[in-house]
Formats: C-alpha cells, structure tokens, sequence
C-alpha cells in the first residue's frame, strides 16, 4: 500500500513537471496578460504614464451611445454570419455526403479559404468588391443591376453585407468539414433500417441524420460564434471598421482606442467586456461539451 | 462551390493580365494577352518580397518548434499519467483557445515595449506560440493514447530506463503524431501572421507576408495583377502542404470534436 502511494505521488510529481513548461508559458503570456487588462481598465493609461481613475473608463463606455451601438452591430454581424455558415455548411456537408461522382476531389476544393492566411485572402476579396475593376461590380453592371461603378465597401450597409459574405466565406468550410464528419459517424444500420422500412430520402435525413448529429450542430454553432466574435482581420483588412464606423465590431473598437490611439485604459475597459462575453459564451460551450461526453458514456 | 472558389480562380486570371485591361470599367471578361509577366513584375514593384517570404517561413517555422519543444512533454504527460486537476486543465486548454488575441494585446504591447522587444522576430513568435500550444496538446495526446502502455510496461519489466523507453518506444510510434502536429502548428503560424505582426512590428525586414503585401494596398495605384500574383505566391506553400496532408489534418482535428 505504502509502496503503491508513494509511486502515485512520484507520478503526479512527473506529469507536473512535464506539464510545468507550457504551463508556466501560458500563464505568463495568457492569463497574465488577461489579469493585468483587467487592471489597466481602471487607470487612465497611454503612453506617457497612467492613474488610477476608479470605473471613469466603464461609465463613459456605457453612457456613450456609440459604444451601445457597436454592441448591437456586433451581435447582428454575429446573428448573421454564423446563421449562413451553418445553414451553407449543413447544405455542403449533405451534398458532399451524398453518392455522386468526384465527390472526394470536391472534399478537398471546399477546404482552401480554411487553410489559406486570412489576411491574403482578404486581398482577393478587396478587388473582388472594387467598385470600377472588380467582377463583382462588373457582373452588375453588365447585367443592368447596377447602373454605373459600385464601391461595395463604401457605402454604410453594402459594407456591412460585403464584411459578412468575406466572413462566411472564410467560415463556411470548416463548419463543412466537421458537419461532414459527423454524419459519416452515423452508424450505416439505422440508414438500412430505415430503408426497408420505406421511409424516404426527406424522412431519413430530418429523422436520422439531423437528431444524431444535433450534438455536433449545437458545438459547431457556439464554436463558430465564438470566432465570428473574435473575427479582426477580415474587417480590418477590407473597411479598418468604415465607412463611419458601419462596420466597426467590439474587437475592432478595442483594437482602435486601444493600438489606433494608444488609449490603453480605455481600450482595456472594452478588452474587459469582450472578455466577460466571451467567458460566457466558453462556459457555455464547456458546460455543453461535459453534458454530451456524459450522455455519451451513460450509452 | 462557386462560392469557395470564385476569389481563387479571379486572383489568379487577375495575375494573368495586363494591368491596363483591368483598369477598364465595366469589368471586361476576356482578355486576350495573357501572362505570367505580373510573376515577374511584381519583384520590382514589391522589392522586399523575397524577405516577405523568409520571414514568413522563418517565423513559422520557429513557432513551430518551439510549441512542439512545449507540447511533447505536456501532450505525454496528459496521455499517460493520472493526477488532479488534469480534466479541468484541459478544459483550461480549450477555453484559451476561445480567446482572441486582440483582448491580450494591451498588456503584451506594453511589456514588449518596455523590454525594447517591439519590432523584432521575437514579438511576433512569443504570443504565436501561446496560441499555438492548446491545440497541439490535445491533438498530440490523443496520438499519444494510441500508442498502447502495455509495450511501455513491458519494456520497463525488461529493465529499459524512461530515456530509453522514450527514444525507442516512444519516439519511433509517435513520429506520424509529432509530423500532423508539426504541420498544425506551421500551418496555424503561418495563417496567423497578421494581427501580431501589424501590432508589434513597423520594420519591413521583418515583417511576414501578409502585412508586407497589406502595406501596399494604401498606396494610391494599387497594382492589382502583380498584387494577386505575389498573394498567390504567398497563399501556395500552405496549400500544397494541406493538398498533401489533408486526410491527416482533418481526421486529426475532427476526432476531438465528433467522437467527443
């Protein structure tokens, strides 16, 4: 027994000592960094010193109309990129899912904006959206849409629209990916079961396909959630948060006061809260996670 | 599909053509001297592209080595060995990830300044490798899993010492492990050479592919075909490494999710 305890000990001493580098590098990098924003939110720091000043950053926030405002539009870009990505990626997963022919080839060609550098890939979007040379302006003009050259990243609500498109563009796959994972680990017998029992290519799919993979739909809507809301360079490379501010999320208004006008206490007030909501929304994930790997092993 | 991969195709026939048939309004669809002469241009137009490239290759290469130096004994430690607080620190691992750089980088400016670190290699690889490492410990200890104790056990009862179980037990079956990681941790530095990079870096010389090219779309005459050539240029090596992983990447990163 003594021998026994005294090896458990000597193991937890291993683990921890092999854990101990990444740990120590995370903690000093990640949560550090987390703790000390937390702090410079109530000084009024900037370059050239800082002070204490109580929740001063906090009330001007709240009480600035424009601040809610960027809230709000956060949300609604959020809304409506994720909605696209899953509605676009649970469409691609099925068709890639199904038994047509190249399918393997269109597996692989779904993946490229996944693994491409965002901000590169943003530099396409860039002459795609330009207003006189880009296809897309062109497609309209040519086709009577438009009627002369249209800046789509220049106008208050076509910008918005053009942030989202880029976004789900750069979304969309991996949403594929894993939707399409999931359903090949549904077990092939419920689909046979079914088929004797006559029920139609509709019925199998919204009986069987949807509710096993509903686990995999919840954590893919929350994961990509989360990334949409932390998304920077998509909106930064192709509007920098323009025209007037139509396009600027949370991230992008705590990187501006922050790195744009070395405003770090304010800017740490707006880390702070984008924080806490993403707090929320990864104890939301985790709490789920935990409740489906429960569910799976009572199975 | 079209969706996907319309940019792509339009970049590269952007590439292709002279410059003066882009700058034609309404959009011209067919031009009839294509070329590969923005693939030339464009060192001349963009001059610091070859050290773009480097530093690209050379920070994510560094990255990556350096999360693996961290992830190895981390990943090994969560695969093999019972001790408290080992589930919740996982999940401690996940939560990182949900963070977004954007929230540290007050803080981390900061202290890089103070310690007269910004506009140097290292600003852009110490918090790359931050981001880098829960990932690769949790795609790298369920490697780790697969490889069965009982061959440890046994060659621990044969009297080989822990270093020798690693070098040739361990080591040898966890290679097709270590290489997915490996291109993991390239591929995700590779990717996330802009944020960092704009924050804590002004000097061209070290400045990654995609703020160098960013730099150039403020100037007034943008050359839009040598500016889609070099971006190809710089999207190609990350997309031939996928082409050719693919299967293992995907497999590797979907298990934790859907078998979960």
């Amino acid at each position: 027994m003594n021998q026994k305890l005294k090896s458990y000990t000597a193991q937890t001493y291993i683990a921890y000592a092999l854990i101990a580098p990444a740990a120590i590098y995370i903690i000093l990098i990640v949560a550090w960094p987390l703790l000390e924003t937390i702090r410079l939110s109530f000084t009024n720091s900037s370059l050239a010193g800082e002070d204490y000043v109580g929740f001063e950053n906090y009330q001007k926030m709240f009480s600035s109309k424009k601040f809610n405002g960027i809230v709000t539009r956060t949300f609604v870009w959020m809304f409506f990129s994720v909605s696209l990505k899953l509605i676009i990626g649970l469409i691609g997963a099925v068709l890639l899912n199904a038994n047509l022919k190249g399918r393997s080839i269109f597996r692989v060609l779904v993946m490229p904006p996944w693994v491409v550098p965002i901000a590169i890939g943003m530099l396409g979007w860039l002459w795609l959206y330009n207003g006189y040379f880009g296809i897309i302006a062109g497609v309209g003009m040519r086709t009577g849409i438009l009627d002369g050259p249209f800046g789509f990243l220049a106008y208050k609500q076509s910008a918005f629209i053009s942030t989202i498109i880029a976004d789900v563009w750069v979304g969309t796959p991996m949403v594929t990916v894993f939707f399409l994972a999931a359903m090949q680990g549904v077990p092939r017998d419920l689909y046979e079961a079914a088929y004797c029992d006559g029920a139609s290519r509709w019925d199998r799919f919204f009986k069987i396909t949807l509710p096993q993979i509903t686990p995999v739909i919840i954590t893919m809507s929350l994961l990509s959630a989360i990334w949409t809301f932390n998304s920077f360079e998509i909106i930064w490379i192709l509007t920098e948060g323009g025209p007037r501010g139509s396009t600027t999320t949370l991230i992008i208004d705590t990187y501006k006061q922050a790195l744009g006008n070395y405003k770090f206490g304010r800017g740490a007030a707006r880390a702070v809260v984008v924080m806490i909501l993403l707090m929320l929304f990864a104890g939301f994930y985790l709490a789920l996670l935990a409740r489906i790997n429960k569910k799976i092993s009572h199975e | 599909m079209i969706f996907i991969l319309l940019p792509f195709v339009e970049m590269f026939y952007a590439s292709l053509r002279p410059l003066d048939h882009l700058f034609r309004s309404p959009y011209q669809f067919y031009s009839d001297d294509l070329s590969f002469w923005a693939y030339r241009e464009m060192w001349n137009t963009v001059p610091m592209l070859p050290r773009y490239i480097f530093n690209s290759f050379f920070l994510a290469s560094v990255t990556s080595i350096i999360t693996l130096l961290f992830v190895i004994p981390a990943a090994y430690s969560y695969a093999r060995f019972k001790f408290p607080f080992k589930n919740s620190s996982l999940y401690i691992l996940l939560a990182i990830n949900m963070f977004s750089g954007a929230v540290l980088l007050i803080p981390l400016y900061k202290v890089l300044r103070t310690f007269g670190l910004l506009n140097t290699y290292q600003a852009m690889i110490v918090p790359g490798v931050a981001f880098l490492i829960p990932t690769a410990i949790w795609l790298l200890k369920s490697y780790f899993e697969k490889i069965p104790i009982d061959l440890e056990e046994a060659a621990f009862v044969d009297g080989a010492s822990r270093v020798q179980i690693l070098r040739h037990i361990i080591a040898p079956l966890s290679t097709p492990g270590l290489v997915v990681v490996g291109i993991y941790a390239f591929i995700g530095s590779y990717a996330q050479q802009f944020l960092f990079a704009i924050t804590f870096n002004q000097k061209k010389e070290y400045m990654p592919i995609p703020s160098g090219l960013y730099e150039f779309i403020g100037y007034t005459t943008v050359k839009w075909n040598e500016m889609m050539a070099a971006s190809l240029v710089g999207i190609a090596p990350v997309l031939i490494i996928f082409l050719f992983l693919q299967k293992y990447i995907v497999a590797g990163l979907t298990s934790g999710a859907v078998k979960n």
